[in-house]
Order: C-alpha cells, then sequence, then structure tokens
C-alpha cells in the first residue's frame, strides 16, 4: 500500500500531466485573469478618488469627479470582457482535460486483462468513468475561476491597501491567514469523510446496476421490497455519510466569513482613528488618510476577504475532487495486459495447427485447475470438447484465444510464412489482435451493442457489402427474421440487443462470424438456445465452414459431435479421454457413459 | 421540479429554518454599512471637527458583536441546508428505484438501462448540490439585494432610484441566462447517457470485443460520443460564462452612477458625505454577493435540468394498469385468441393463439427461433398485457388477480440466467424468502443442483460474483431453476432453460420436476421434441401463429412443423417410419 502522502503528490503529479497540454490556454488566462483582477480593484480606488472629490473640496470639482468616473467606466468594461475570456478558457482547460481522462480511462478498459472485468462490479467501473470524473471536473473548473483571481486579488489588494497605509495592511495581513488555518484543518479532518462517500457512492452505483440489470428477474419473484430495504439501506448509510461531509466542509465559509468580520472591524477602527490623527507615540503608526482612503479600505477589506472565502471554499471542494481524480486514475494506472513484446508478429496466414505443451492455469493462485495438458491439433480438424459444467471446457478456450495467459507451459500455433514454410510460434510472440483475428467465436453469452443489425453484424469485417452481410445473414439463418423487422438490417436494437430473443441474438452471432471466415472457429455451446430444426441448418451451414479450418467446438449434446476428428473428455481441468467417437466408445470410459446417459435420457421419453 | 418541491414538504422545518438563519445573518451583514456611516458622520465628524472616540469604539464592538451572532447563523443555516439537501436527493433516489421497480417490461424496453443509472447517480447529485446552494446562498442574495435597496431608501431616495433601475437588470440577466441554459444543459446530459451507456456495453462485452479485434473501433466511438459531450459543455459554458461579467458589469455601471448623482446631492447640500459611503457599500454588498450567485448559478441550472429528467421518469405511469384485486385461487388456464403486439413494434409478435391447460398438466410450447414461445409465456405473470383476445386462470380473468398475488403463484424461469452477487443462499431465497434450508436443499435437488453446489467452498453460503460471473452456464440454469421452485409454485414455467445442460442432467431434471409432490402446471418452451414428449398437449407456434395443439402423438400424425423438429432430432426414426 503507497501512504496517502504518496498517493496524493502522485494524484497532483498526473493532474499536470493532464494539464500539460494546455500550457497556451493557460498562460493566456492567467494574463486575463490579471488583467481583470487588476482593473476591478483599480475601480474602488478610482471612487475612493471621487468621494474625496466629493468630501474634501467645497464646492466640489465635477469635471475632476467626470474623468474620474469616465477611467472607472473603461476600467470596468476591460475587466468585464477579461472575465468573459477566462470564463470561457477555465471552462474549456476543465472539460477537456476530463474528456482526456476519460479516454483514457476507456482506452485502458479495452486493454485490461480479462481477470479485472470479471472480478469488478460493472456499475463500480462506470461509477469512476461518470461520476468521478463529472466531480471531478467541477472542481477542477472552480478551482481555475476562483484559485487564481483569488490570488490575484489578494496580492493585488494587498498593493494597492499599501500605497494608502501600511499600518492597516500590517493588520490585515496578520489576521486573515487565520481563515486559511481554519480552512485547511477543516479539510483535513473531511478528507477521509469524502473518501467514504465516494465508495458508498460506488458502492451503490453498482447496487442500482445490478438491480435494473436484473429487474425482470426481481417483478417476476415479487422481490421489489426485498431490494428496495435493501437500496434504503445503501442509500441511508450514504445520506449519513453524505451529510457529515457536506456539513463539515460547509463550516469552513462561516468560519472564514467570521474571520473576515472581525478583520472589517479592525480595518474600520483602525482606520478611523488614522482619519482622526492619533497622538502620542502611537501616532507614528497611524498614516493620515481621507474619507475617500477609508471607504477604499474598507471596500477592500470586503473584496478582500472575499477570496480567503472562496479560496478555502475551493479548497474543500477541490479535495472532494481529488478524491475523484484518485478514483479515477486508480483505473487509468490499472496493470493492463502483459504488454506485447516488442517484435511479436502479426499473423497473417495461420495454418490451423494448434500445440499445447504442458499448460498449467488457475484462476486462483490456491486452486489449480489445468494441470500439464499437453495437445497437438493438425490443422483443419474438428475438436469437440466434452465434459460436465465447471470442467475446464471454457477456460480452455481462454488460454487458446489468450484473454488469459498459462501460467506454465505453452500454446503454440502453426502458420505459413512467405516462403510457404510451416512454422509454429508461441501465442506470446505474436500480436493479440491477429491472434485473435485468426479465430471465429460464437460464446454461450450473446453479446450485442446498440446500435443497427447491420452494425453488429458487420464487427468482423467492417468493410463488407450489403450482399456479403445477406449472403452471411442467409447462411446462418438469420436473414427471415432480420428481414420481417422493422427496417430490416437497419433496424436499431437496444443496449444487449433489446427486445431480441436469446436465439435471435445467437443467430446475429453466429452471422458474424459466417461473414468473416476466419481459419480456425470456436463454437462455444453456441448453439444451445437455436430450435433443433435451425440448428441442423446451422450445423450443415458450419460443417461448410469447418470444411478446411480447425474449429473447437464446445458441446453439450453429444449428438452434433459424433463426426468430430478428436473428441477431448475433461474433467476437473484435465483431458482424461481423446479419440475419435468409436475409439472412445470401445473404451468404455468416461465418454461412453456419459453417451449412454445421454441415449437413456432420450429413450426413456 | 414539481417533484422536489413536494419532497421539500417533508423537510419543513429545515427547509424554513435555513432561509431564516441565512435571513438573519444578512441582516446583521446589512446593518454594517450604517454602522460604518454613523462612524464616519459622529465618530470621524470631518465637519465638526470634533471626533468622538468613544463612539467609534462602541460602533467597532458592535461589529464584532454582529460578527459573532452571524456566525452562529450561518452554522445553523449551514446545518439545515446540508440536511434538507442531502435528505431530499436521498429520497429522490428512494422514490426514483421504487419507481423503476414499478415500471412494466415495455417501460423498461423502452427507457433504457443507461438512462435509468444516469438519473440514479449523475442527475441527483446534481440536485443535491443545488438544493444545498440555493438554501445557502440563492436566498441570501435576494435578501441581501433588496434588503441592500431598502436601506438605501432610508438613506436617501432620491440616490436610491439608481437600485430600483439596476435590480430589475441584473435579474433579467441572471434569469435570461438561467432559461436559456437549462434546456442546454439537459443535452448535455443525454450526452452523458449515451457515453455510459458505451462504458457499459464495453465492460459487458469485453471479449467479444477483443475477439473481433474491435478495440480499436469502440475507442473510437467513445471518443466520437465524449468529444460531442464536451463540445456540448462548452457551448453551455459560453452562455453561462456571460452571467459573471455581465452582473459585474452591471453594478458597477451603477456605482459610477451612483457616485455622480451622489456628488450632485452633496454639492446641492441635500446628502452627507457619511451617506454617499454608505449607498456606495450598500452596492458593494451587491456587488460581491451577486457575483457569488454567478459563480454557483451554473450548478442550479445543471440541477434544473437534471430535475426535470427526473421527473420524465418519476412522471411515468407504469404501462401496465393494477386492474384487480382478487386472491390468486389456481385452476385450469385458458388463453382465447390472444394476439400481442409489443409497443413500437410493427407487426404483431403472437396472433391467436389458444389453449387449455387442467390444474396439474404440463404444456410444451415448441417452434423456431423467433416464433414467439417465450412471448406466450411472458403473458402469463403479466409481464406484458395481451393486445387482444383473454387469458383466464380458474375462470377469472387474470386481471381480477392483483399482480402480487399472481405473480407469487408463478415460479418462473427465464431464458437468460440472471443471478445476483451475494450467496447461493440468498440467491434461491429470492424465490421464497422464508425458506428453511432444508427446502432450499430440496429446490436444489429437484433442479440438479445440489451436486456442484455442495462441492463449492462453503456451501449455501459460496458467494457469486455478480451476475453469477463465477459459474458457468449450466450452473446457473439450475440455479436459477431452484430459485423457481423452492416457491412450490401451481404454475412452473420454464423458457427453454435446460439449453445448457447435457442431456443426461436434463432427463433427469425432468423426472424431478415431473414428479414434484404439489403437482404444479408446468409451462415448458423447448427447441427440443425430447423435451415435450411427456407433455400433455404441445402448442406449435410457426411466426407467431399455432401451426399444431395437441398431445406429441397426434403432433407426430397431422402437424407438418412438428415432424420437421421431431425428425430432426431422431433422424434415425424417420428412416424407421
Amino acid at each position: 500500500m503507497k501512504s496517502k502522502a504518496t498517493v496524493k503528490k502522485s494524484t497532483l503529479k498526473n493532474i499536470f500531466k493532464y494539464l500539460k497540454g494546455y500550457k497556451l490556454s493557460f498562460l493566456f488566462t492567467l494574463l486575463m485573469g490579471a488583467v481583470s483582477v487588476a482593473m476591478a480593484l483599480y475601480i474602488p480606488y478610482l471612487i475612493g478618488q471621487a468621494i474625496d472629490c466629493i468630501t474634501e473640496n467645497q464646492p466640489i470639482d465635477f469635471p475632476e469627479i467626470r474623468s474620474i468616473l469616465f477611467k472607472g467606466a473603461m476600467a470596468i468594461a476591460v475587466s468585464a470582457l477579461a472575465q468573459w475570456l477566462m470564463n470561457i478558457i477555465n471552462n474549456k482547460i476543465a472539460y477537456n482535460v476530463v474528456r482526456d481522462m476519460r479516454n483514457d480511462a476507456f482506452q485502458k478498459i479495452e486493454v485490461l486483462p480479462l481477470n479485472y472485468m470479471d472480478t469488478h462490479r460493472t456499475g463500480e467501473t462506470v461509477s469512476r468513468i461518470i461520476s468521478d470524473a463529472e466531480l471531478f471536473s467541477d472542481g477542477l473548473l472552480l478551482g481555475f475561476t476562483q484559485l487564481f483571481t483569488g490570488a490575484l486579488t489578494i496580492m493585488g489588494t494587498l498593493f494597492f491597501m499599501l500605497s494608502i497605509s501600511p499600518f492597516i495592511t500590517a493588520i490585515v495581513v496578520i489576521l486573515t491567514p487565520i481563515s486559511l488555518f481554519v480552512a485547511s484543518f477543516i479539510a483535513k479532518k473531511t478528507h477521509s469523510m469524502f473518501v467514504l462517500r465516494a465508495s458508498t457512492n460506488a458502492e451503490q452505483t453498482a447496487f442500482t446496476d445490478e438491480a435494473i440489470v436484473g429487474q425482470k428477474v426481481i417483478a417476476a419473484f415479487g422481490r421489489q421490497n426485498k431490494k428496495q430495504i435493501e437500496f434504503d439501506e445503501i442509500n441511508e448509510r450514504y445520506r449519513v455519510c453524505s451529510l457529515k461531509a457536506i456539513f463539515f466542509s460547509s463550516l469552513v465559509n462561516p468560519c472564514t466569513r467570521f474571520v473576515n468580520s472581525i478583520v472589517y472591524a479592525a480595518v474600520a477602527l483602525a482606520g478611523a482613528f488614522s482619519v482622526i490623527g492619533v497622538s502620542g507615540n502611537a501616532g507614528i503608526l497611524f498614516t493620515a488618510i481621507t474619507i475617500g482612503n477609508l471607504a477604499t479600505l474598507l471596500s477592500y477589506a470586503n473584496q478582500y476577504t472575499k477570496p480567503f472565502n472562496e479560496i478555502s471554499g475551493v479548497i474543500t471542494e477541490l479535495q472532494n475532487s481529488f478524491t475523484c481524480a484518485e478514483r479515477i486514475f486508480a483505473l487509468i494506472d490499472e496493470e493492463p495486459e502483459i504488454p506485447e513484446k516488442d517484435d511479436a508478429f502479426v499473423i497473417q496466414r495461420p495454418s490451423g495447427q494448434v500445440t499445447l505443451e504442458n499448460v498449467c492455469f488457475s484462476y486462483v493462485p490456491d486452486k489449480p485447475l489445468i494441470q500439464n495438458l499437453s495437445l497437438t491439433v493438425q490443422s483443419g480438424k474438428r475438436i469437440a470438447i466434452v465434459g460436465k459444467t465447471g470442467c475446464g471446457k471454457t477456460t480452455l478456450i481462454n488460454l487458446i484465444m489468450r484473454f488469459y495467459d498459462v501460467k506454465d507451459g505453452s500454446i503454440e500455433i502453426g502458420f505459413t510464412d512467405i516462403n510457404n514454410t510451416q512454422l509454429t510460434a508461441d501465442i506470446r510472440n505474436v500480436t493479440r489482435k491477429s491472434l485473435r483475428a485468426s479465430y471465429g467465436m460464437v460464446l454461450q453469452e450473446t453479446w450485442l451493442k446498440r446500435g443497427s443489425i447491420k452494425d453488429n453484424i458487420i464487427l468482423g469485417k467492417p468493410d463488407a457489402t450489403d450482399e456479403e452481410i445477406i449472403a452471411a445473414a442467409k447462411a446462418a439463418h438469420a436473414h427471415s427474421f432480420i428481414k420481417r423487422l422493422q427496417n430490416g438490417y437497419d433496424t436499431l436494437i437496444g443496449e444487449d440487443g433489446g427486445s431480441l430473443s436469446q436465439g435471435q441474438k445467437q443467430l446475429l452471432c453466429i452471422t458474424r462470424v459466417m461473414l468473416c471466415l476466419p481459419p480456425m472457429l470456436i463454437l462455444d455451446e453456441a448453439t444451445s438456445s437455436i430450435d433443433t430444426r435451425t440448428e441442423q441448418q446451422i450445423q450443415a451451414a458450419f460443417g461448410t465452414l469447418m470444411e478446411g479450418r480447425t474449429s473447437f467446438i464446445v458441446a453439450h449434446r453429444l449428438s452434433t459431435i459424433r463426426n468430430a476428428d478428436l473428441i477431448l473428455v475433461m474433467k476437473d481441468g484435465n483431458v482424461v479421454e481423446m479419440g475419435s467417437h468409436r475409439e472412445l466408445m470401445a473404451k468404455k470410459g468416461v465418454y461412453a457413459e456419459l453417451e449412454a446417459a445421454g441415449q437413456a435420457a432420450v429413450k426413456n421419453e | 421540479m414539481k417533484r422536489i418541491l413536494h419532497h421539500m414538504s417533508h423537510y419543513k422545518k429545515e427547509s424554513f429554518l435555513a432561509p431564516l438563519f441565512k435571513l438573519l445573518e444578512a441582516c446583521f451583514e446589512l446593518v454594517v454599512p450604517l454602522i460604518i456611516a454613523a462612524i464616519i458622520d459622529r465618530g470621524i465628524a470631518v465637519d465638526t471637527g470634533t471626533p468622538d472616540k468613544l463612539f467609534i469604539y462602541q460602533m467597532c464592538l458592535c461589529l464584532v458583536a454582529f460578527a459573532v451572532v452571524g456566525f452562529i447563523c450561518a452554522v445553523v443555516a449551514q446545518y439545515f441546508a446540508a440536511k434538507a439537501a442531502v435528505g431530499v436527493s436521498s429520497e429522490i433516489k428512494c422514490s426514483l428505484f421504487k419507481k423503476i421497480q414499478t415500471l412494466s417490461f415495455t417501460d423498461f424496453d423502452t427507457l433504457g438501462n443507461s438512462r435509468m443509472i444516469t438519473g440514479m447517480t449523475s442527475d441527483v447529485n446534481m440536485i443535491q448540490n443545488a438544493i444545498n446552494l440555493v438554501m445557502r446562498l440563492f436566498l441570501r442574495a435576494p435578501i441581501i439585494v433588496f434588503g441592500a435597496m431598502i436601506m438605501a431608501f432610508t438613506v436617501d431616495a432620491t440616490a436610491a432610484v439608481t437600485f430600483v433601475v439596476v435590480i430589475p437588470l441584473l435579474s433579467v440577466v441572471v434569469f435570461g441566462i438561467m432559461a436559456l441554459t437549462v434546456p442546454l444543459y439537459k443535452k448535455v446530459q443525454e450526452n452523458l447517457d449515451r457515453i455510459l451507456g458505451i462504458t457499459r456495453e464495453n465492460l459487458n462485452g469485453t471479449r467479444v470485443i477483443r475477439a473481433f479485434g474491435q478495440e480499436n473501433n469502440e475507442i473510437k466511438r467513445f471518443k466520437n460520443a465524449n468529444t460531442e459531450f464536451s463540445a456540448m459543455q462548452k457551448f453551455v459554458g459560453k452562455f453561462s460564462a456571460l452571467t459573471n461579467p455581465l452582473t459585474f458589469l452591471l453594478i458597477n455601471a451603477a456605482i459610477i452612477i451612483l457616485i455622480y448623482s451622489g456628488a450632485l446631492r452633496v454639492s446641492a447640500g441635500k446628502l452627507s458625505q457619511g451617506q454617499v459611503v454608505a449607498l456606495y457599500n450598500y452596492m458593494s454588498q451587491i456587488l460581491v454577493e451577486l457575483i457569488k450567485l454567478a459563480n454557483l448559478i451554473v450548478s442550479v441550472t445543471k440541477g434544473i435540468a437534471s430535475a426535470k429528467r427526473i421527473d420524465t421518469i418519476l412522471d411515468m405511469t407504469p404501462d401496465m394498469k393494477e386492474s384487480g384485486s382478487e386472491e390468486f385461487k389456481g385452476g385450469d388456464i385458458e388463453f382465447k385468441n390472444v394476439s400481442l403486439i409489443y409497443k413500437n413494434a410493427g407487426a404483431p409478435s403472437i396472433i391467436n393463439i389458444n389453449l387449455s391447460a387442467k390444474k396439474g398438466q404440463t404444456i410444451g410450447i415448441i417452434g423456431g427461433t423467433g416464433s414467439g414461445k417465450s412471448s406466450v409465456v411472458n403473458l402469463i405473470p403479466r409481464f406484458y398485457d395481451i393486445s387482444e383476445g383473454s387469458i383466464k386462470i380458474g375462470g377469472k380473468d387474470i386481471k381480477d388477480y392483483s399482480v402480487k398475488s399472481l405473480r407469487e403463484n408463478i415460479g418462473i424461469v427465464p431464458q437468460s440466467a440472471f443471478l445476483f452477487k451475494g450467496s447461493i443462499r440468498d440467491n434461491i431465497k429470492m424465490g421464497n424468502e422464508n425458506a428453511t434450508d432444508s427446502e432450499i436443499v430440496d429446490a436444489l435437488k429437484a433442479a440438479q443442483a445440489y451436486d456442484f453446489v455442495s462441492e463449492k467452498n462453503g456451501g449455501l453460503d459460496y458467494m457469486l460474483e455478480p451476475s453469477g460471473r463465477n459459474l458457468s452456464g449450466g450452473q446457473k440454469q439450475r440455479l436459477t431453476i431452484a430459485r423457481a421452485l423452492v416457491r412450490r409454485p401451481s404454475i412452473l414455467i420454464l423458457d427453454d432453460s435446460a439449453s445448457a445442460l447435457d442431456y443426461a442432467t436434463d432427463s433427469a431434471l425432468r423426472s424431478s420436476i415431473a414428479s414434484l409432490d404439489y403437482n404444479p402446471t408446468i409451462f415448458i418452451v423447448s427447441q427440443r421434441a425430447s423435451t415435450v414428449f411427456n407433455a400433455d398437449k404441445v402448442l406449435v407456434l410457426d411466426d407467431g401463429e399455432s401451426v399444431g395443439y395437441g398431445t406429441p402423438n397426434e403432433l407426430l400424425q397431422n402437424c407438418e412443423v412438428y415432424k420437421e423438429i421431431y425428425y430432426a432430432q431422431f433422424p434415425d426414426e424417420k428412416k424407421e417410419a
């Protein structure tokens, strides 16, 4: 675990990294800030002079007042314009930085090891990219607009005050830091409250996400009340920690304002005596000032305290947004998949040969799953993997596609080089993209994205023509249902496939593979939700497709794999039997048992 | 908005006390310029040349005393404001969640998951922020502004006219910009929905995306949506950024006019110098207050935009009306000329379906992919309401029963096996809260799930990851079956729920279901002819229409579609026949 301080430091460093690209905008916004503040401070000074014109000389010097006020009007216009420009640029910087951060976080999602998705709740990660980034951008924006101008105002005010009365300035300088102490004290105390709040928020988002996705199940079992109670519990916890965080952090404002009021009173007192003049030794301190000066000083004292107020408010705000930034950076800094080797090459013509040598793998270190698995698959062969659920079939696919890396041993893939020589390479020496492109995969769980039917089909071949798409859909027996949809291939489907049936979704996933025709196939229980009639037609289509292609078929129904070249029977992560249907039947082992059970089941009915 | 006001009414005390204490605080602040004016006119007394030092001390002590009281008021106000803001937003979340739970499946399909999740998170947070600010500052600002104006009148009515002109102008600026930006911020939030949607899709579909090498395309898609989102933010920002400089401009212009007209009044002997300073101070106070306000107005505007979005969800009347209140008694089930058209769909999904099931019978439903099998069974627990015809259970239309009691008596196993994060026990208990461990074990045994559950670490206490990711497809299906069985339903619906099971398990499952001691009426949706062999009646669907209805043997004689499905599975028998 990194210590708190180093986390903070690295967060800050990270934030600056994102700000780097906006140096020019940054300089410009600083300049605009300086202009607007200088002008805004010049105004009370001019007003003070104007008031003196009213109070000091009788009769009043109107031409003088007019010229002073004219200067004032110019200052106002310039200041307002500079403020507007500054605001726009600050918006740009803050929104762009958050946009860049979100992009990076999203890019990270695409390269994270599968293990991350398999072990983190979707809602939690979503909360980082959406809510946390949002809060961070709010904080950053506020920080920009107020921290800068605040600091500039303080410096400017001090300068002007100093030119009127050094003694009163000294009073102000000594008293005001108290408010900063108070602010930082409160900020320190509330930090842990904000951390708790952010993590509770993530928990709530994850819970909500799950409840929304599973709402149909909840409704079917009438469990709304139970879910509501669980939700209320989290919600109440969130309410309490939110209230704490918000209330205690909001104390900063009244506290600093209180300090400021004291400063104001002190300025009024010292100022009044400066106007009257003080006899005795102390009198040296009180530079003689006019009533106009006093008005200016008071106005400054008021304005001067404003940035302190804001800065201290901003500090809590920034702190909150820091907490959020930390959470986004934690995602961005998450360890990606083991990077590809520098000399990883693109497999162009995979031969279809796959060799596993002494492969060991486990998801959890102390629970070995696959141990010392060796296997050679010749190109063009059909490999069926059977076995009870949970025996490691899907894991094997995860390894071949390199969704997970083997813990020990190696997996090699055969390919043909430019001289038509047959070679093999460890899959870790090949680019992931080209390795995965060598396989056409239809998974157990269908996944469709929001978009048109066509968008979903052309995933593997974005430049496919309409004819190709229709031909693929016909081959996968999806064409007839697609054309019946409202807008045919252009019909938009919602998240998770919207209202399509499970079988229809599966047909679309098969069409995808039909379209890009990769040299090797992986069919993971792919046809389980399709009726026998369609399945047979698809099997026939796959038959043609599999001609000359190495195929891995994960299936439960033994009938569909009888003509496989090689059947792997798996049990507890190991291949216990291996051979053709006939060989395995003759062996009278596990496979023969499974087959008999299947037959009996059918006969019974 | 009206929803928020409704929830605010639960925090009457807080919503009243927070602004009240703010008001008190503001009052103390408003007196300050008067005290300063008094110090100048009576304490310093330039005109008479006889300064009153004691008076100056007293007045400054007064300032300190006001500061203390103001501080206490502010803390109290802060507390009540935070309490109301957090309380209201937590209530809104709660009622949103409740609302989402009551929405019908049709509403759910149209609204979309992303929209609901942004609603529950981002939108509610915006509202919370806005309420807190409104209580603390939004109400303070008008109090100070109008207070300053009234005080100005007490100082000098003629000079105060400037205030009367400038304040409406300021309101036009502030509220004009708000009115302009609220709809724009709503659009910003809609863009946020999209970003969230893409993020979720990518988290859930990692394997497919990587298998197809789609990472870069997805990144491009996300970047486009994200760029659009930030472009929209920047566009709105341009307008919001006007608030601050414009208020600054207006108030300072007013100050200049004030000073000049003040000079004229002083020269005419109608105004003292101290009074000019007081007037100036009041204008400065308005300035400080409004600039603070302008900085925060964006948050309030965003809050209003979010509130409107939440209102649209909360205002949705569930598509399905709860029409009956009768307690479910069970009995024969009868479909009469039932048709269903999904919302926004062009053509009906099922047309003119008739079937009847005696109590305890098993009905098979078979047909091609997309033929409407699931749609038929989804009508029984009223997940969707029929468009035409009628469905009766025990002689009563299902709409006469309360939805709750109807669903309580149905055990459904949906096509996609969805499980929740939590222990196996908790997941099974979803079917029956009061189930004892032995009842759970019975259900698991009947669902052929007991063996693998007992092998898991901790057995019933084995923790499932979100969506049951740490189980295989077949294991998940068996748990969802157990979840339906544990409630001992009088109607059991199996919607193609054994698809990931091997034949041996599938067959064992069917025989254990057939021998359930409470004898439920069973609907089995399947792709396989073998699954419906033992059914009393089988409904054969093709393209939403009934093309055969009868016993399996009858159908084998006279239903072409059934024959095709049957011989596809048993090619050997075809040769014999």
